[in-house]
């Protein structure tokens, strides 16, 4: 048997990996973006302060961008040495995005981004404006298929169960790739990266209009985050609410665990702002509600019900059961393949297999799992209510601040009352965090919410890791800690640094000899 | 017409495309990122001043970050081809594998930091780094490939779950650390070789010593591993299996383990032994055109980091992963691959995009050609 602190300590690792990955993939995004815009515009008005601009915001997304590069190399085997038997089992599709992504994505986005740097002598104006579009793009491209393979693990369409093979395989790439979930996901998240761009020039160009430093290049970059930040952060909240609408369709146990709604109730549903969740004895206590809100968020209909976790949980029996069914069914094919009436059931109740093997971990045989045991089951089938609940709540919250700041920030540039509007300024700053904490907790929303499956409904998390011994996972769980941590302090020194010091204070540039020493 | 898109499309075909496909990658990682691995490994010795390590570092700078996809982009692609075999080596080369990955996660960082501050205690620390960053890679894909021509603890259990019988330590085996050497020194002639092109006067005279001397361990280890295979170590033949587009189910076969199995393909095919040669000669041409044609040179050496790879990869085909615990739990090219369809769209997608991929890092390359000096990194603030 697997076991648990195995589990645990291989899900913390890959928690804690891909939490630090997306430190650095949402700047990235972001900056990318914004760089292409700010060189744009050197380009059209040959106004030297734009490609100043375009260099120093450059030199910071370097910092930014060596560290996601470093922790990106780690996601991409981490599913070979750590969860190698989801690998075998689903890598038939999960596989495909990701080696699209190098393909089309990531050799584009590290091709070009050393000739961003090393190019500015070498490169036409226009040639260099190229550059620095591919490397927007291949980030872009990049995020696209990495959530086109984890929108696959939330709504695994496009694929089916080969029992001749023991694992699932691609009957449709179009399904895959045009899954909403995936779409919706995409769209989402990288609009979540403009935001944490715009918000990283927006606070540091507030800084520096606080300090009185730099007040021309700080008011032009803070003008350009500020309507690329509104513009962003209005997408990534239209998206998110679609979200909501696609979660009620398709994922309606992780959008019942995010509201902490237990029953259901008749439509509209309302919704929960806060609330202490009891998970022992499913329900939320002293929650504090908005009426009709959830119905029209997740169904906008006032007449279709949202499901409640306690049917949820009442409807995954049966569906325990035929996985039993389906599990049987393939013990005798591989033991007689040629056994037509086993692959018929096995057709039939395929699609509950993975409730089958949920309930492996409690029942090792499944077949003569006990009634105790299948309704354990099905309470084991929704994921944990409390920080899903809170991390959304977060996640919302950071959202709608970032809302007002960028809003505020627009109209006071727009009226050319920036100056005189300390407050707004000191608001800028004060946002800078908001999107790390939106992007982290909205991270744990997503994951979370598909637990306690890698692919929802098809493979348990349990049973995807690697063979591997405790010892192997606290050395490798350590090491990565540490040289992460490392890593990120020296980040964040570099990171403060060079903003501190400003754009023209840059070595060798012709500003710095007219800086005082 | 038809008739050649079927036979183009059948899984036969796509299976045997993609291990090509593969090595083709394989050998792009070891050609591409294998000369930044060998610059970072002659960091210390070839650069003995600051500016002179600025220089070293600013030939690979530009293009470096580029070359290392081709190590993400292999991953990606057994992954997506060779699912078993993704999931059974790297859960298997665990240890192995991480440390190789915390090697590797020190040189993006290295590279951008380290001459962002002017303390020499700080650049020191992140040259170290950078030298880990090379070394540790060059070293443990050389013994990863000794020890899969060994063949590899691992079995399958009925669930198809890979387990692996063997610690880290045991791949530190004789012949594993001797496939160590060929790949190190292997790597360290051919960032000597790319450094003719991209450096003048004594510092290009010294990576040049360290092109002859690497090239001559090179040539010596690769030849004494060729001689221990034959002697001393144990190959794999399959007996029997399900076919060529079979079920991809690496429990269907039957194996045999033999004295000299390994050479089999030669011996069929005698041409093949061109691979090996072409091998040797490289290395000998890389030294001998270094000092007149350095653009020669390192496609010499080039040549002998593919062949090197080809010559192991053909030895070994149908092979990809045996197993030394259960030989015919062994994964071979006819058993460990996606479903068709897969390999159908996969192998859309990468002729398209290869060639594009190819023509654009050719252009990268070519706008940053020509050498860099040490008078150029001292006076300009774009470089690392």
């Amino acid at each position: 048997m697997i076991s648990d602190t195995l589990v645990d300590l291989s899900r913390l690792q890959f928690a804690a990996t891909a939490l630090y990955h997306f430190l650095f993939v949402p700047l990235t995004l972001g900056l990318s973006f914004l760089l292409a815009i700010m060189e744009s515009v050197y380009v059209m008005t040959g106004k030297e302060i734009y490609r100043q601009m375009t260099k120093f915001w450059g030199k910071l997304f370097g910092i930014n961008f060596a560290l996601g590069v470093a922790t990106g190399i780690t996601m991409e085997f981490q599913f070979g040495t750590n969860w190698s038997y989801y690998s075998q089992y689903v890598g038939d599709i999960f596989g495909t995005p990701l080696a699209i992504e190098g393909l089309m994505a990531f050799f584009l986005e590290s091709t070009f981004v050393g000739l961003f740097f090393f190019g500015w002598e070498r490169l036409s104006k226009v040639q260099h404006l190229l550059v620095t579009w591919l490397v927007a793009l291949g980030s872009n491209f990049s995020a696209l298929w990495i959530l086109v393979a984890n929108g696959w693990m939330q709504y695994p369409v496009g694929a089916e169960f080969n029992p001749d093979t023991l694992r699932m395989e691609l009957t449709s790439f179009a399904e895959v790739f045009f899954s909403p979930v995936a779409q919706v996901k995409f769209v989402h998240t990288v609009s979540a990266g403009y935001v944490t761009g715009s918000c990283f020039v927006l606070g540091i160009s507030a800084w520096y209009l606080l300090k009185n430093r730099h007040v021309a290049f700080a008011q032009r970059s803070f003008a350009i985050a500020a309507a690329f930040g509104l513009a962003s952060v209005l997408s990534v909240i239209t998206l998110g609410d679609e979200s909501g609408y696609e979660l009620g369709h398709v994922q309606k146990v992780k959008l019942a665990a995010i509201e902490g709604m237990w029953e259901t109730h008749p439509p509209p549903a309302p919704f929960t702002v806060v609330g202490f969740i009891d998970q022992e004895n499913l329900r939320t206590n002293h929650a504090l509600e908005i009426p009709w809100m959830m119905g029209l968020i997740a169904t906008r209909s006032l007449s279709e019900p949202v499901t409640g976790l306690k049917e949820l949980i009442a409807g995954h029996e049966p569906r325990i059961r035929n996985g039993m069914q389906a599990y049987a069914a393939l013990q005798q094919l591989r033991a007689n393949p040629g056994d037509t009436a086993a692959r018929e059931i096995l057709r039939e109740h395929g699609g509950d297999l993975g409730y089958g093997l949920l309930l492996k971990r409690r029942a090792p045989n499944v077949v003569d799992a006990t009634d105790a045991q299948i309704a354990q089951t099905a309470r084991d089938a929704i994921p944990p209510v409390a920080p899903l609940f809170w991390a959304f709540r977060i996640m919302v919250g950071a959202g709608v601040f970032m809302l007002v700041t960028f809003a505020l920030a627009l109209l006071s540039t727009t009226r050319r009352q920036l100056m005189r509007q300390r407050w707004l300024l000191k608001l800028a700053v004060v946002t800078l965090p908001m999107p790390w904490i939106a992007s982290e907790a909205g991270w744990l929303v997503a994951e979370l919410g598909r637990q306690p499956w890698t692919v929802a409904e098809v493979l348990p998390t349990w049973m995807s890791v690697s063979s591997l011994s405790v010892g192997d996972l606290i050395f490798s769980f350590c090491g990565f800690v540490i040289l992460y941590t490392a890593l990120l302090v020296v980040e964040l020194y570099l990171m403060v640094k060079f903003a501190r010091k400003g754009p023209g204070d840059a070595p060798g540039s012709s500003a710095s000899s007219a800086t005082p020493a | 017409m038809g008739e050649l898109l079927d036979f183009l499309m059948s899984y036969e075909t796509l299976r045997l495309v993609w291990w090509l496909f593969l090595g083709v990658l394989l050998i792009g990682f070891a050609v591409m990122d294998g000369f930044d691995l060998g610059v970072g490994v002659l960091l210390p010795v070839v650069a003995r001043e600051d500016a002179e390590r600025r220089v070293l570092l600013n030939a690979i700078g530009p293009t470096w970050e580029g070359n290392q996809v081709w190590f993400v982009l292999g991953g990606g692609a057994i992954f997506a081809a060779f699912p078993l075999i993704y999931a059974a080596a790297f859960s298997g080369f665990f240890v192995a594998l991480i440390l190789v990955l915390f090697a590797l996660i020190l040189r993006p960082v290295g590279f951008d930091y380290r001459s962002k501050l002017a303390d020499p205690r700080w650049r020191g620390l992140w040259d170290w780094c950078l030298f880990v960053g090379g070394f540790v890679p060059a070293l443990v894909f050389g013994v990863a490939f000794g020890n899969l021509l060994q063949g590899v603890p691992l079995r399958f259990d009925p669930d198809l779950r890979v387990h692996y019988d063997g610690g880290f330590f045991g791949l530190l085996n004789p012949y594993g650390l001797l496939c160590g050497a060929v790949s190190l020194s292997m790597l360290v002639m051919h960032g000597a070789a790319f450094l003719q092109l991209k450096t003048v006067g004594e510092l290009r005279e010294r990576a040049r010593r360290w092109l002859g001397l690497a090239a001559l361990v090179y040539v010596i280890a690769f030849a004494a591993a060729g001689v221990w295979l034959a002697l001393g170590v144990e190959g794999y033949r399959l007996l029997s299996f399900a076919g060529k587009a079979g079920v991809s189910d690496p429990l269907a076969k039957t194996v045999a383990v033999e004295a000299g199995a390994w050479f089999a393909n030669y011996y069929d095919a005698p041409v093949l032994w061109l691979i090996p040669l072409l091998a040797f000669a490289g290395a000998g041409l890389a030294w001998y055109l270094a000092p007149r044609r350095p653009g020669y040179a390192f496609i010499a050496s080039a040549t002998a980091v593919g062949c090197t790879i080809l010559t192991a990869g053909v030895g070994m085909f149908p092979f990809m992963l045996p197993s030394s615990l259960q030989p015919s739990h062994s994964l071979t090219v006819w058993d460990s691959t996606s479903s068709l369809l897969t390999l159908r769209w996969m192998f859309w997608l990468t002729v398209f995009f290869l060639p594009l991929i190819i023509a654009y890092t050719s252009w990268v390359f070519r706008v940053m050609r020509g050498p860099v000096t040490v008078e150029e990194v001292r006076h300009s603030d774009a470089h690392y």
